[in-house]
């Protein structure tokens, strides 16, 4: 873990792996959609619209599973203060947003064929909406303060307190009555979907965690440019000619 | 052929669901690389900007 904290390294290993990353991103979505347009089954009861299904699971677990990232990385700013830390979550956020936001409209566009309404205020319909709103929120704070430092510090603690809706989103639907169905893959006595819809749904899955990987690697190199630029136009600002008769050392004032 | 591709297109019915959702999907996918791409370039510019000033400072 120390080891890659290190920016420059992590300019130099990322620089060799997001390539990989893109490309496997790519190709996956290329097979995923392939497979889940013209592959798999229709369901017997939700006929075509079940397709939904393949752009709704991932972009759920995404949203989970970047916000767990957050967390993570903002624990790790928070106590060991590692220089890549905060960089990692604050440009994870956008990511896990857009993640949510698409989890979001697409479980609407699926619920009103199937469940007959765009929206309900059930637990896990609300627990989601909740955690855009914490990905809003922690975007807001991290950029809400003169002193970056400052604000990635507030974001951090913003994006600890929000973990306690990691589990609730999970357990909502064994803890509540709700319109949405339990977990039919991650379940204890293994998934109870066909294996016909379920390898395109991992494969979609394997494909957006590819595609977060390489975009996550891609705004954190960004970051430390931009720190670099930063440092270097302080540089700059800091080159006063030195004063006459050689340098002086501070512990020479008596 | 074209059966084919309208009874696809058609998506039993629910084409007004299904094909929003994968709209979306490359939308916010392909926002996202866009965005991040961009600010990669945007500082990449920047950077070579100053580098390009600064080894005559240096030397």
């Amino acid at each position: 873990m120390q080891r890659f904290a290190n920016p420059g390294r992590f300019m130099r290993l990322s620089s060799r792996v997001m390539p990989w990353c893109g490309a496997g991103a790519s190709i996956g979505l290329a097979v995923g959609l392939y497979l889940a347009l013209l592959v798999a089954p229709p369901d017997y009861q939700q006929g075509e619209a079940v397709r939904i299904m393949f752009v709704h699971v991932p972009a759920a677990w995404m949203a989970s599973f970047v916000y767990a990232f957050l967390a993570l990385a903002s624990a790790v700013a928070l106590i060991w203060r590692h220089p890549l830390a905060d960089i990692a979550a604050q440009a994870a956020a956008p990511l896990g947003a857009g993640f949510t936001l698409l989890c979001l409209v697409t479980g609407s566009l699926w619920g009103e064929p199937m469940w007959g309404t765009w929206w309900v205020w059930d637990a896990r319909l609300t627990s989601v909406l909740v955690l855009f709103f914490l990905y809003v929120g922690y975007i807001a704070v991290v950029n809400g303060f003169d002193d970056p430092t400052r604000g990635a510090r507030a974001g951090a603690v913003l994006a600890l307190v929000g973990v306690v809706n990691l589990p609730i989103i999970k357990f909502s639907v064994d803890w509540w009555n709700t319109l949405h169905q339990p977990a039919s893959v991650f379940r204890v006595g293994g998934p109870t979907i066909d294996r016909s819809m379920l390898v395109p749904l991992l494969i979609m899955a394997v494909a957006f965690m590819l595609y977060f990987a390489t975009l996550l690697m891609l705004r954190m190199r960004t970051a430390i440019v931009a720190s670099r630029v930063r440092a270097a136009r302080l540089g700059e600002i800091e080159v006063i000619p030195e004063p006459q008769g050689g340098h002086q050392a501070a512990g020479s004032v008596t | 052929m074209m059966d084919a591709l309208d009874h696809f297109l058609a998506m039993g019915g629910y084409a007004r669901f299904v094909w929003p959702a994968y709209a979306l999907a490359v939308l916010v996918l392909a926002a996202m690389a866009v965005q991040s791409y961009c600010a990669w370039r945007r500082q990449q510019a920047l950077w070579s900007a100053f580098e390009a000033t600064r080894p005559q400072r240096r030397r």
